[in-house]
């Protein structure tokens, strides 16, 4: 047997034009061969494509993430594992984080959207973790875009058919829909699961000699090369990468889901990592890598779906629903026994080495022999250029003449940003598990922990238009918004996990917004003591040479001590007193009304973290004392948005009446303004001025702007008198509307 | 009464079945393995919702060849009560336990979202904590729930009070719009001619909390348990 690698007869000769073909840059190609010292076989040459991918190498990203803060007393475990966790309370630890799955959902969206959530839900299952909750963030083009309601269709039916035969309720999450994306959309897919603290699983390899098992699916030649077409922009081909999008198989999935968690209570298992990106390559590797030693894998005994697949393939292939798993010796049988069960592959394929070689055999010949650290440690880092766009991005004024309050308080709630989201949240079980006390159409989800008062509260935010306008507040902003609306609920925010949406990073402009965009997350993490456990980077979302705005999307775990103490975002009772608290003064920047009218809502203005930080404590303080009977958070749409919104109780639908600004002087900013991380309050008389002093006390600016009435119309400033079913048809009917095509 | 919870693969509410009978209403209930075929001694099985073995072929159609459920149907055939909800339903439908089947709904797409529904037939071991024409806040999730039977066929079972549930709106009355699936004549939840067969889509499973949205499905289960032998 021949020890040193070969290429196969009938494989491409590997040199610098096929590295290039492998997206590989020269220099690349060269610091391989430098590694390891020859001409690298074919094999080789396309694991290290994938391997040393933006997409497996955060190459440009790296040097920036290691600023983001991982760490505080209830960290539990910080970035490099699958995903990271935090103590919840109770001996309770949650394990969660959010990806991407943008390139393929754009290419195949049904299937593209349901193997992102089956990704994520194995980086949270590998960790012993019983996933019990997950939420998305989705942005398509505008409405108008002839392919919109395809993609809305594909994306929205593969969630949920993924998400709902594999029993893990969807139960928050976000559509937007902007022209920005006609060519590239976003799908950031979240989960989170539980494990008892002190059982959670690694993906650190031990023990020289330990068995290597393959678990789950078959492999098949589905997803070769999906982490190198996540590094690449799109082109008029890119239809022609549908290959590349792998095909989910949820019911094997949720087999794996129980049979993982069960072989896991065995103890019999050193180590476990699921086959994403690059396949059996990144596993392997990866855990190897993570525990300073070596594999040694026999590609002949890899289950396969067909004959006649290459080590090339084998080693690319994204099959789904496969898992690698490092077993202590003389314990597989018991593996096998729990794998058995669920009629699920467990093959022994390989053994952990002392010689930190990552070495794959394949009919008596070696098809790759790499030194372990090339494949991970070793791959490429870059200090991209960044720098500043000159000209900063205008909108265009076109508004002839100012819409009236009632007419564009209406515009706004038919807008399929603001709209109800239920045409969508339907199509999801948001309620499997018996979890959910408050799920989508929430400011923010609550999930109660069985056997313990703690509830954890979850929210995924973005908002891109403020990034466009200044990727540094933009980013400082959404993580705010995330933060607000957990502590709405009444959870205090505790931990963070990111889905980093960019262009191409070898764009100046677009490494700046990336910069940015990390030391805004950076400041914010740090304001609210919740540390960035987990994440992601998608670069390349750009089409022809248009990036997509700067998109970093925040998720926030919250936590709350009584979940009996929970807050809900609707008016409860005729005669309680409405608030506002506020940290800032709203503006039209980047709303949706500037967006909607067409008009330049000026620049961002400055966000004071530390008062921020005070409202957050307010809130969760006045929800712990059960004094406040309702928050809602100013989001899109402004104050008169959010006042309607609040009056759509499903239980009791209530009225408001309110005065906005100074002396019936309002101003489209007071009804439409955001931007200002306002919360509309419904209180109880008797507790008004114990409220004011919990915002008050701590700098804020608080005030009682009306109060909620039985007449179930929406008063403001004697400007405005509209009749609240009314305002929910159209804001129910927004979406449905349009994809019947009626308008 | 003893319980038993079928797991098919790919059963997803059996666990929340097991939780509203054992923690919530504090009964004996127990997982029953699909390849077994020994019961243990339950006196009610529970088929739960979820997709058995993905639903790939048809939805319930590859589960009825379980183990289990031999012995379910010869159960069923000595009297035993058996309830069979969502997936369980259409698992039922698929062995003949009970009249019909279940095809996709109108929208074509899965609906999750808590429905309005009537008790039309107080009188069967599944409803007798109830009175005829009570309302019930349940939640429904499925994306094959629209009920089928031939109109001879509906028509016996309607004069048997074979109908035990149907969709309406909040005022108790039946309409198109509070026919969430497109179901014939708004029907929710069937029994066979026996009354010991029960299937229904809306899930009492998931309406045993206040804190998470009702408790209106615990009538299902104090009307089976207030049933035992």
């Amino acid at each position: 047997m021949s020890e040193r690698p070969v290429s196969l007869p009938g494989e491409p000769k590997v040199d610098l034009e096929q590295a290039r073909a492998h997206g590989l840059a020269p220099d690349e190609y060269r610091k391989i061969e430098q590694i390891i010292g020859r001409t690298p076989t074919y094999t080789e040459l396309g694991v290290f494509s994938v391997m040393w991918s933006e997409h497996c190498s955060y190459k440009s990203s790296r040097r920036h993430l290691r600023k983001l803060p991982s760490k505080s007393e209830l960290v539990v475990q910080g970035p490099g594992e699958n995903a990271g966790a935090i103590d919840v309370g109770d001996g309770w630890a949650a394990v969660f984080k959010i990806e991407s799955h943008n390139h393929p959902s754009f290419v195949e969206p049904y299937q593209g959207a349901a193997t992102g959530v089956g990704g994520i839900l194995r980086d949270i299952f590998t960790m012993g973790a019983r996933p019990v909750a997950s939420m998305n963030s989705l942005k398509f083009g505008s409405f108008e875009h002839p392919r919109t309601r395809y993609l809305l269709g594909g994306v929205v039916g593969g969630i949920g058919g993924y998400g709902n035969c594999v029993g893990v309720p969807t139960v928050a999450g976000e559509v937007m829909f902007d022209a920005a994306y006609n060519a590239n959309i976003l799908v950031n897919a979240f989960c989170l699961g539980l494990v008892r603290k002190g059982e959670m699983m690694s993906a650190k390899a031990r023990g020289p000699g330990n068995p290597v098992l393959y678990v789950g699916s078959a492999t098949g030649r589905d997803g070769i090369h999906g982490a190198s077409m996540a590094s690449a922009e799109f082109d008029k081909q890119s239809e022609a990468k549908r290959p590349a999008v792998q095909v989910g198989d949820p019911f094997t999935e949720k087999l794996l889901i129980e049979a993982c968690l069960e072989a896991g209570k065995t103890g019999a298992i050193v180590a476990i990592q699921d086959m994403g990106a690059a396949g059996l390559t990144s596993s392997s590797s990866e855990m190897a890598a993570h525990g300073g030693l070596g594999i040694e894998l026999d590609l002949d005994k890899v289950p396969l779906r067909e004959a006649g697949l290459t080590p090339y393939e084998i080693l690319l292939s994204e099959s789904q629903e496969r898992m690698l798993i490092v077993a202590e010796r003389g314990r597989e049988a018991e593996l096998k026994t729990v794998f058995d069960k669920w009629d699920l592959h467990a093959v022994v394929i390989g053994h952990v080495t002392e010689d930190k070689r990552w070495r794959m055999r394949w009919r008596g010949q070696i098809v790759a022999d790499i030194p372990i650290g090339a494949l991970a440690d070793d791959a490429p880092v870059y200090d991209r250029p960044a720098a500043e766009p000159k000209a900063q991005p205008q909108t265009k004024i076109s508004i002839t003449e100012k819409p009236g309050t009632a007419k564009a308080l209406r515009a706004l709630l038919d807008s399929p940003n603001i709209a109800s989201k239920k045409w969508v949240y339907r199509q999801y079980d948001s309620i499997v598990q018996s979890n959910t006390v408050l799920g989508p159409g929430s400011d923010a989800a609550v999930l109660r922990i069985k056997n313990s008062r703690r509830a954890i509260a979850l929210k995924v935010d973005s908002n891109p238009r403020a990034c466009a306008l200044d990727p540094y507040l933009g980013a400082v902003g959404t993580v705010c918004e995330a933060a607000r609306n957990v502590a709405c609920a009444g959870a205090r925010p505790v931990g963070i996990t990111n889905c980093l949406n960019y262009g191409n990073p070898e764009r100046p402009e677009v490494m700046w917004q990336f910069v940015r965009g990390v030391e805004g997350l950076r400041d914010a993490s740090i304001a609210f003591g919740a540390p960035v456990v987990s994440g992601n980077v998608s670069f390349y979302n750009e089409t022809e040479g248009h990036p997509i705005p700067p998109t970093p999307t925040i998720a926030v775990l919250g936590v709350m001590i009584d979940v009996s103490k929970h807050v809900t975002q609707f008016f409860k009772n005729a005669g309680d007193a409405i608030a506002i608290v506020r940290t800032a003064t709203p503006s039209l920047a980047a709303s949706e009304y500037a967006a909607i009218f067409g008009i330049d809502g000026g620049r961002l203005g400055a966000i004071d973290l530390a008062r921020e930080a005070a409202l957050i404590e307010g809130l969760v303080e006045g929800a712990e004392q059960g004094l406040i009977r309702s928050a809602h958070d100013v989001a899109e749409g402004g104050l008169a948005v959010a006042l309607a919104e609040a009056c759509f109780n499903p239980r009791a639908i209530l009225g408001a009446e309110v005065e906005l600004g100074r002396a019936g002087n309002a101003a489209a900013v007071d009804f439409f303004g955001e931007g200002a991380s306002t919360v509309v309050l419904s209180i109880a008389e008797r507790d008004a001025a114990r409220v004011e002093s919990l915002f008050a006390g701590r700098g804020l600016e608080f005030a009682v702007i009306g109060r909620v009435i039985a007449d179930p119309r929406l008063k403001i400033s004697g400007t405005l008198d509209e009749g609240i079913a009314e305002l929910q048809r159209i804001y129910e009917d927004a979406i449905p509307r349009r994809l019947r095509g009626s308008d | 009464m003893k319980w038993g919870v079928v797991r098919f693969p790919g059963s997803l509410d059996d666990g929340d079945a097991l939780y509203a009978i054992a923690e919530v209403m504090g009964q004996d209930a127990r997982i029953l393995w699909h390849k077994d075929e020994s019961l243990g001694g339950v006196e009610c099985i529970l088929l739960p919702g979820g997709f058995s073995y993905g639903d790939y072929l048809r939805t319930g159609a590859i589960a009825r060849f379980s183990p289990i459920m031999k012995s379910v149907a010869k159960f069923a055939a000595d009297g035993g009560l058996v309830i069979g909800i969502c997936n369980g339903f259409q698992i039922l439908c698929e062995a003949h336990l009970i009249p019909g089947a279940l095809t996709r709904n109108r929208s074509l797409s899965f609906i999750c979202e808590r429905v309005w529904i009537r008790v039309e037939n107080a009188s069967t071991p599944f409803t007798r904590a109830t009175k005829r024409g009570d309302l019930l806040r349940l939640p429904i999730k499925h994306g094959e729930g629209l009920y089928v039977a031939p109109e001879d066929e509906l028509r016996q079972m309607e004069e048997r009070g074979q109908v035990i549930l149907r969709y309406v709106d909040a005022d108790g009355r039946e309409s198109d719009a509070a026919n969430p699936n497109g179901s014939m004549r708004a029907i929710a939840g069937v029994a066979n001619q026996r009354f010991n067969v029960f299937g229904l889509m809306p899930h009492p499973e998931h309406a045993v909390e206040a804190m998470l949205g009702g408790v209106d499905g615990l009538k299902i289960f104090q009307s089976i348990a207030g049933s035992a032998r």
